[in-house]
């Protein structure tokens, strides 16, 4: 069983224990381009599964970042701030946030990494 | 050209155009006029008004615009262009956007500039919408009674579209009332505090200790002022504001019955990214040379859409070329006679009204710069008072109501005409 | 143009103590030095100190580093980037005008007053609406200000609960961001493959919490929307208003008005459609009409003419939406707009429509065997070309409007409408001639045969500007956007 989950809106979820790494798939990283800036919450916020929580964005394009759970950010990934490029690089090392999530039982409602796979397929026809 | 169209007519390429919905009479618009006839139009329209010695202010202000200006800014090249898209043969109006950006930057202290707002009414209104868009779900904010009258109904009405909560911190003396400020943030919620100075009655506000306060209930701070007193006034950044605007027509724009005029917007490095707007950013090409591009676009409404920062698309663009000449020909040291001048005048007629005995300052104790307000004697009203100044050729000021009115005074106001105008006052 | 002389800002030509000012020297007292000196500048701010002369060349030699209207073809589409006649400049330019002040009493300014009501009138005759309102300063204001006319008509009936707006996914980025500025939910409608709103997806998206429905006809695939009439139906069946989207009113001109269309607000790009200069990105204006009954709920201060004749200021209606303006709007803009209408006459303005679709119709056809056409037309004042038909050749849409600026042509509008995904959309606009297009369709199609023998060439463009392309990326990662972050950044 994987412990990486996604949206059709392209984050994942990686979960450790009780703790979830969100970030944004390989797949939607080479779409963007050259990331730029990524804004993000703060450390104590809370966010909302389905909600945005932040946006991501490259030269001339800009994306909602939606949370794939519900739950308090404990922390912000502070690399991104100076070194957004990161993401590129390799998006699925560089989470953005991390959140203690309050009802694991989200994650029933989101995507395997198969699922996901063959949502960017569809998408890309 | 039909030919090649397919077409038989011209007619045939609106087929789509339901008939029902066709223009059934030509408009009901006069005659082509020749270009003498529409000469003699507008100059018949000239005739129909009556340019005055202009002691008015509250927000456009006749300062003196050199001649440098109107050869520049007429420049075809820089009049007939687009907003700058394509950088590669737009670098005119980026370089002076840039440098209209870094001049107002400098001229507030803070670290960020806009390519411009429409005029200081809007760029307050934008200010306030970031401050909400900044705090996190806070929708109340506060702005002083002393804030031009215009300036605030435009901040109300953007707020009363947006669930804004916009309340007006009372006024003490011609000044903003601190203590009710203080007591206003506590009630929390407060995304922005907002204040002008010089403010509407041309008084310089004392903001000691705002930015702190303020601060401390994570709200931001944002200072309404005319652009040109800022060459001698204490400027935003060095009362701690978050957020400078203001209206930059008193850079040597025309009056124009008011506009274009010019708003701008700066503010702090931290809030950059949710300001409305286009933004000017320097980079290097592929040659290595440096070259001036419209840059942090993802916040604008043609890539973000119903998620941007504003809806703003055009902006003042040549407005900003006019106040950027003007500050390269001003400078430092032109900047500060302007004010040294304007204020000196204000200053001497100010006590030479007083010594009238038909009226006095509303203020005594206030220090103001360009601006004043007066009230006027027993037995007279404003309105007396500034047709009769009218009748003799002068825009004597703005009335506030019955008993009150604002006067300017601008470095353009020679000594025979504050003398004109106090004779005028004698006779009343 | 000499590069290595004049490539500097005016900052780097500042040397101190120079001055090119000239200012009196009145007797007046040195009232600065009186003031409380916590209230004045610590530090003198950072201007250029430069003579009058390097100040002229300065910005002289700068404005050959642009490209404007006077110097080239435009075909920026959905920008409407026709001649800007320069006798509108001229009156623009009077003494007497740039003298008024916004608060001389209305007895002293009854001719600026008249022109603006009569510019008003003569708008209105033109969009089939009642009334209109000059205050608005560009058209995303505009846009903005007929938002808010509409909230306040929905509020004034009780109605609280529309909190939507209905934008068609080919809308301009303003038409959701207007709305949203305005407080509203943006919902999206669907159009079909030829470019028109689809009626199904449309009725399942109205409803009562709909407040207006915003849509430019013809749309920004230069595609009439015929069925119009019954969209207009629809939309007020369900209560909401419907709104014109004047950016691309020009081919409208001479042939049919948005309020017989059955649009209820509108505004109208001055800047636009009646030919007054761009600026590089404004002043502009945005005028808005709406039709009888609405007439209300338009913004403070109002231009009304008396009993007697005269012309006067309203500054406190109570019906108005608000006030989204210091004053009257951009006033000298509208001098030229009138100046426009004047020249043109009733005739002329009819004439501008079908000319301008007549040139995009010209052009489309004499290049649609080498561009994608997605949408076959007739077209009206403009049309989209989905890139190259021949795809394997890796030249973009991005790559052919760059190459396009090295034979002394402004690139088309790239990228928009959304819909495609290499558009490249054409609006010549009526005021070029034959000879202009015809020189334009060559470069075009010398474009396409050099995709495909040297398209090396075409992705490297331009060549020939005066800057090469800018690296955009660094300028987003690393903002320096004044002059003291250009000189941090370079310690």
């Amino acid at each position: 069983m994987s412990n990486i989950y996604y949206l059709p809106t392209h984050e994942y979820a990686r979960v450790e224990g009780n703790v979830a790494y969100i970030g944004i798939s390989a797949y939607a990283a080479a779409q963007l381009g050259n990331v730029v800036y990524v804004d993000m919450p703060e450390t104590g916020d809370d966010v909302e599964a389905g909600e945005d929580f932040g946006a991501i964005e490259s030269v001339k394009a800009a994306s909602d970042l939606f949370a794939p759970v519900s739950g308090a950010v404990v922390e912000i990934n502070e690399e991104l701030i100076d070194n957004p490029r990161l993401v590129n690089e390799d998006p699925e090392a560089h989470w953005i946030i991390k959140v203690e999530m309050s009802d694991p039982s989200q994650l029933d409602t989101l995507l395997s990494p198969e699922a996901y796979a063959a949502h960017c397929e569809a998408e890309k026809h | 050209m039909l030919r090649t169209c397919g077409a038989g007519d011209i007619d045939a390429l609106y087929a789509d155009v339901p008939p029902e919905l066709r223009l059934r009479s030509p408009y009901n618009l006069p005659q082509a006029l020749s270009e003498p006839e529409v000469r003699d139009f507008f100059a018949d329209m000239d005739a129909h008004c009556k340019p005055l010695t202009c002691f008015a202010g509250a927000g456009a202000y006749d300062h003196y615009t050199p001649a440098v200006i109107d050869a520049i800014t007429s420049r075809s090249e820089y009049l007939t262009a687009y907003t700058p898209y394509q950088p590669e043969i737009s670098q005119g109006t980026l370089q002076y956007i840039f440098e209209y950006q870094s001049m107002m930057a400098s001229l507030t202290g803070l670290d960020v500039c806009n390519a411009s707002l429409y005029d200081g009414s809007t760029a307050t209104a934008e200010a306030m919408v970031m401050t909400v868009a900044a705090g996190r779900r806070r929708n109340r904010v506060l702005i002083s009674a002393t804030v031009d009258p215009a300036v605030a109904a435009v901040a109300a009405t953007y707020a009363s579209c947006r669930g804004i909560v916009l309340e007006v911190i009372p006024e003490s003396d011609g000044v903003t009332d601190a203590a009710a400020m203080a007591e206003m943030l506590g009630a929390g919620d407060v995304a922005g505090v907002i204040a002008q100075t010089p403010n509407y009655y041309g008084i310089l506000e004392d903001f000691e200790g705002w930015s702190d306060r303020i601060h401390a209930a994570k709200a931001l701070f944002v200072i309404n002022s005319p652009a040109s007193p800022l060459a001698v006034i204490r400027p935003a950044a060095e009362w701690g504001a978050d957020i400078a605007v203001g209206e930059a027509q008193s850079l040597g724009m025309p009056l124009n019955y008011g506009g274009p005029y010019l708003g701008y917007m700066c503010c702090t490095r931290a809030l950059m990214r949710k300001m409305p707007g286009r933004i000017v950013g320097a980079t290097t090409d592929a040659d290595g040379r440096r070259v001036f591009v419209l840059t942090l676009q993802a916040r604008e409404q043609h890539i973000r859409r119903d998620k941007a920062t504003s809806n703003i698309c055009s902006n003042q663009g040549l407005m900003t070329l006019h106040a950027a000449v003007y500050m390269s020909l001003m400078g430092t040291a032109g900047l500060r006679r302007v004010n040294e001048l304007s204020a000196g005048g204000a200053h001497l007629l100010a006590r030479r009204l007083e010594a009238t005995g038909r009226m006095r300052l509303a203020y005594p104790e206030r220090p103001f710069l360009n601006e004043f307000t007066v009230e006027v004697a027993d037995g007279l009203t404003t309105g007396q008072v500034l047709r009769a100044l009218c009748d003799g050729g002068i825009l004597g000021g703005v009335a506030l109501d019955e008993r009150r009115m604002t006067i300017a005074v601008t470095e353009l106001r020679t000594p025979e005409e504050l003398f004109r105008y106090e004779s005028i006052v004698k006779t009343l | 143009m000499n590069r290595t002389l004049y490539d500097k800002l005016i900052f780097d030509c500042s040397h101190p103590g120079r001055r090119g000012f000239d200012l009196p020297s009145y007797p007046y007292p040195d009232a600065l030095a009186g003031l409380p000196q916590h209230l004045m500048r610590g530090d003198a701010p950072v201007l250029p100190e430069v003579d009058e002369l390097t100040v002229v060349r300065h910005y002289t030699n700068q404005s050959t580093n642009n490209f404007g209207v006077d110097t080239g073809f435009y075909p920026l589409g959905s920008c409407t980037m026709k001649y800007n006649p320069k006798l509108g400049d001229a009156m623009a330019a009077s003494p007497t005008v740039a003298a008024l002040h916004p608060r001389q009493p209305a007895a002293t300014v009854q001719g600026a007053l008249m022109i603006y009501r009569t510019l008003e009138y003569m708008l209105a005759q033109i969009g089939g609406m009642e009334e209109f309102t000059l205050n608005p300063y560009a058209g995303a204001h505009g846009e903005l200000t007929g938002l808010m006319v509409i909230r306040a008509y929905h509020i004034d009936r009780g109605d609280h609960g529309r909190r939507r707006v209905i934008v068609p996914d080919s809308a301009h980025g303003t038409n959701p961001a207007s709305a949203a500025m305005c407080g509203y939910e943006v919902s999206e409608v669907r159009s079909l493959a030829d470019g028109t709103v689809d009626l199904t997806d449309l009725a399942a998206k109205l409803g009562d919490d709909v407040a207006a429905v915003m849509l430019t006809n013809p749309n920004t695939t230069g595609t009439f929307e015929r069925g119009i009439p019954e969209i207009a139906r629809m939309v007020h069946e369900c209560g909401a208003l419907l709104y014109y989207d004047g950016a691309n009113l020009n081919p409208m001109l001479g042939v049919a008005r948005p309020g017989d269309m059955g649009f209820d607000v509108m505004h109208v790009n001055l800047h636009k459609t009646f030919a007054t200069p761009h600026g590089g990105g404004g002043p502009g204006a945005g005028p808005v009409g709406v039709r009888a009954g609405l007439e209300r709920f338009l913004p403070n201060p109002r231009v009304v003419q008396l009993a007697d004749g005269t012309f006067d200021v309203v500054a406190d209606s109570a019906d108005a939406m608000g006030r989204i303006s210091s004053w009257l709007g951009n006033y000298t803009v509208y001098i030229r707009a009138l100046a426009y209408i004047l020249t043109l006459g009733a005739e002329g303005i009819s004439q501008v429509g079908p000319l301008a679709t007549l040139n995009a119709n010209y052009v489309m056809h004499r290049l649609s065997d080498l561009y994608e056409l997605p949408i076959p037309g007739p077209c009206k004042h403009e049309f989209v070309f989905d890139g190259l038909r021949d795809k394997s050749t890796g030249v973009t849409t991005l790559n052919v409007a760059k190459r396009l600026l090295d034979f002394g042509f402004h690139a088309p509008t790239i990228y928009f409408p959304l819909l495609f995904h290499e558009s490249l959309m054409i609006e010549p606009t009526e005021t070029e001639s034959l000879e202009t297009l015809d020189a334009f369709v060559e470069v075009m199609r010398a474009i396409a045969r050099e995709a495909s023998e040297s398209p090396a060439t075409v992705k490297d463009a331009p060549h020939d500007t005066p800057c090469r392309r800018p690296d955009d990326t660094e300028a987003a990662l690393h903002p320096k956007v004044t002059y003291k972050d250009w000189c941090d950044a370079a310690v």
